[in-house]
Formats: structure tokens, C-alpha cells, sequence
């Protein structure tokens, strides 16, 4: 990891957490899908990153949305449950050694495979989200169709923000 | 030992997810049983003026929604003001015992953060413990309708729990017969311009587009109009629950008005605490 990584990083996490704190923490569809943009951010970390590190890059990102947020703990949860989704789908899909792509976006992997990816880590950091935020499995219906459509909506987010700054590789 | 550290560091994905998502977890539990942390909610004062930045832009962009409730509101007022000015005052030969119609006192505070798409909404005021803002005074919207009750209290900011918060119950009255009941949001119903209504008893008779206010228990003056009926639902027992369209919109809340009542402290002292309806 050299320092320009490092420094597009940070870049990263400033321009899209305040996306999400300032614009889209306003935004929803009739209260049922709400777009999280942020967790891009950990979606294309590097590949060298350590475990240890993905940890707790996405327990303070999760941190610093719950104290704009308000709802502390909520937020930290679902990161922490997209990092290990992340890990975990990685480490099945690809040999760590063989890959020699700095980090996973779109242009690099191809559509298919980050398609998935960010579909199956979405879900995760969405359904930890819902629930929690709901605390109870007695709306379990609502929950379930708002994670679903959230999910729809993040997803086409970020897939859009993929293509418009990640193509040229591929192109 | 060794196997246990090779075992750990195998698998150390797993075990430090256990580890963090514990500590989430732990954070989010204490969350929802005491009050918002005071350190990480925004009563925080960097987050607070990071709002109060932001919100200089917000205000200009509503202007045109604020002045229109405003005069509506000054508009009213001049109204009332004529109706005064209009007794003749050389008739009145008494002198009038002020002090207990004054019982309530509004401070107006601006409202820095707000939300309506959460499960449970707060709302951050820009007056606090300076302006003799207290826990628990009752909160109420410019024009008609009512906000919520205050949360947290700090130097220069406090938060609300408005009713759009599930912990949030406030009493209220139909307009003609004074039935009351409680004013809930949240249950089955997101919508931002709707709440319930529950435990009318059934054997009034409620039509839709009664005005519902509030009751003048728990804070809230007497008969603050807050929303008008929309649909009766009876729930099988003696009681009905009642869907109300909300007057005053949460989305453009721009001004709120805190009720400071004169008599609140020696009410609380003789009564008993209630949980549900502060």
C-alpha cells in the first residue's frame, strides 16, 4: 500500500460520506427504500488490506454515520457484518495470491463478479441495518420488503457510480 | 496453546467479526434502553454546528413555505388582536387575577436537524438549558399541531422525541365530546403524515373528519388541534383506534415552540410517575 492509495482512500470516504449524510439521509421512497451509498467505500478497499484493518475501517465509518444519524451502534453493526461478507466471498471466489488487480471495482472484476458481490454484501449491511433498527420481528413483513427495495436502490447507486468513475480499464 | 493460536489465527475473519459485532450490538442495546448516548448523538456540539452550517443553506431554499406560514400565523394573531382591542375597557371594573391564566410560556427555537424516515425520528433544536429549556416539557409546531416532548438538554442545543418516535404517546381529545385516548405513530404506519389514534372508547360515535386535540394532560395546553379523522378501526374489545391525518407536516418543520408550564414541577411532585404519557 503506498501513499497514493492511501490518499484516494480518505478522498473516498469524505466525498461519500458526506453525500450520504447531506443528501441521501433526506431522500427515500415513500419511507420503503432508502439508498446507503457509503458502503462503496468498503466495497472497493484494497485487496491487500488485513482483516484486522477492514475491521475497523468499517466499525468507524459505521460510527462516524451513527452520530449523524443518531442511532449509534445501528450503523456499526451493519458495516461490521458487510466487511466479514466481504472477506468471506473473496476468499471463496478468488485465490487471494493470483489476483493481481489492486482493488475490487467494476472495471477491474468485470460485471458479473462484482454484481454479486455487491448484491450479497449489500444484503448483508442492509438486513443487520433494518433489524436493528427495528428491534423487534413483529413488522417482520415491512422490514424484510424495506431491506429488499433498499437493497434495489443501493444497488443501482452504486452500480451507476461504478460505471461513471471505474471504466476505463475495461473500456 | 499453539494449535489454539494457529486454530485463531486461521479462521481470525470470523473471530474478530464475533468480536466487533458484539461490540455493535452492545452499542445498539444500550442505545435503545437509556436515553441517546450523550457523546455520540447530536446534543454533540461539533455535529450540532456542523447542522447549524448546513442549515443556514436549508432555511433559504424553505423560505418561501416559512413566510407563508408565518403570516398565516401573524395573520391570525392581528385577529385575535382586534377582538381585544375591540372591549371597551372602561366597563371592566374588576381587577383580573392574571396569574393563573398564564400557566404557559412558549420559547420558539429553530430546528437544525430533523428526520421522517427513520423508525424512531429525533429532532435537534437550537435552544437548550441556557434558554431554560428542561427534560420533558411538551413541544408544539407554529400554526396548529404538536411536535413531541424534549429528550436530551444541553448548554445550547436539545433533542426531541417527536411523534414520530415509537416511544412516543400523547394525549388526546375529539374536539366535541372530549373522549380521549392516546396519540401513537408507528405501528404498521411509516407515513410521516398519518398516526393513531388508540383506546376511544366504542360507544361514541366518531365520523370521519372529526377534529381530534390535544386533551391538556401531560404538558400539552388544551386544545391544540392536531389532525383531523380519516378512518375508524374497531379492535374487537371496548375500545376503537382511530387514523388521523396530521395537520402540521414533519418534512418542512422549520420553527417549534417549547411549552414552558408554570405549573408542571408541582404536578409532577403530586402525581405519581405514568409511564406512557409523560
Amino acid at each position: 500500500m503506498n501513499s497514493r492509495v492511501i490518499f484516494v482512500n480518505i478522498f473516498r470516504w469524505l466525498v461519500l460520506l458526506f453525500v450520504q449524510i447531506f443528501l441521501l439521509r433526506n431522500m427515500a421512497f415513500y419511507n420503503l427504500s432508502t439508498p446507503f451509498i457509503y458502503v462503496l467505500f468498503i466495497l472497493v478497499l484494497p485487496f491487500q488490506i488485513p482483516n484486522l484493518l477492514l475491521y475497523i475501517i468499517a466499525f468507524v465509518t459505521g460510527l462516524t454515520l451513527d452520530a449523524f444519524y443518531d442511532t449509534l451502534g445501528v450503523h456499526t453493526s451493519a458495516c461490521i457484518a458487510l466487511a466479514f461478507v466481504r472477506i468471506l466471498f473473496i476468499s471463496v471466489s478468488l485465490n487471494r495470491e493470483a489476483v493481481d488487480e489492486p482493488e475490487p471495482s467494476l472495471g477491474n472484476m468485470g460485471f458479473r463478479w462484482f454484481s454479486l458481490y455487491a448484491v450479497l454484501c449489500i444484503f448483508a449491511h442492509h438486513i443487520v441495518l433494518f433489524f436493528l433498527e427495528a428491534f423487534k420481528f413483529t413488522s417482520l413483513a415491512y422490514t424484510l420488503g424495506r431491506t429488499l427495495l433498499s437493497v434495489v436502490f443501493t444497488l443501482f447507486i452504486v452500480l451507476l457510480v461504478e460505471f461513471i468513475f471505474h471504466n476505463r480499464k475495461s473500456a | 496453546m499453539r494449535n489454539l493460536w494457529i486454530f485463531l489465527s486461521r479462521y481470525n475473519a470470523f473471530f474478530f467479526f464475533i468480536v466487533f459485532f458484539t461490540v455493535g450490538i452492545i452499542l445498539t442495546i444500550r442505545n435503545n434502553v437509556y436515553q441517546r448516548s450523550v457523546t455520540f448523538s447530536s446534543t454533540n456540539e461539533v455535529v450540532g454546528t456542523a447542522y447549524k452550517r448546513l442549515n443556514v443553506i436549508k432555511r433559504y431554499l424553505n423560505l418561501v413555505q416559512v413566510n407563508d406560514s408565518l403570516s398565516a400565523e401573524n395573520a391570525a394573531l392581528k385577529t385575535q388582536l382586534l377582538a381585544i382591542a375591540s372591549i371597551d375597557s372602561t366597563q371592566i371594573t374588576k381587577v383580573k387575577d392574571t396569574i393563573n391564566h398564564q400557566q404557559y410560556t412558549l420559547i420558539a427555537a429553530k430546528v437544525f436537524k430533523n428526520s421522517v424516515t427513520l423508525t424512531n425520528n429525533i429532532i435537534t433544536i437550537n435552544k437548550g438549558s441556557k434558554e431554560g429549556i428542561l427534560k420533558d416539557m411538551a413541544v408544539i409546531s407554529p400554526g396548529k399541531g404538536v411536535v413531541g416532548f424534549v429528550q436530551n438538554v444541553s448548554e445550547n442545543f436539545a433533542t426531541i422525541r417527536p411523534l414520530l418516535n415509537q416511544e412516543t404517546a400523547i394525549s388526546v381529545a375529539l374536539k366535541k365530546d372530549n373522549a380521549f385516548g392516546s396519540l401513537v405513530w408507528g405501528e404498521n404506519n411509516f407515513d410521516y403524515r398519518k398516526a393513531q389514534v388508540k383506546e376511544i372508547p366504542n360507544h361514541y360515535k366518531v365520523k370521519v373528519g372529526d377534529t381530534i386535540v390535544t386533551s391538556g394532560f401531560g404538558g400539552f395546553p388544551k386544545g391544540i388541534e392536531v389532525g383531523k379523522v380519516t378512518n375508524t378501526i374497531s379492535t374487537g374489545d371496548s375500545f376503537m383506534t382511530l387514523e388521523v391525518a396530521l395537520f402540521n407536516n414533519f418534512s418542512t418543520l422549520q420553527f417549534v415552540y417549547v411549552v414552558k408550564d408554570k405549573f408542571a414541577e408541582e404536578v409532577k411532585a403530586l402525581q405519581p410517575e405514568v409511564k406512557n404519557e409523560q
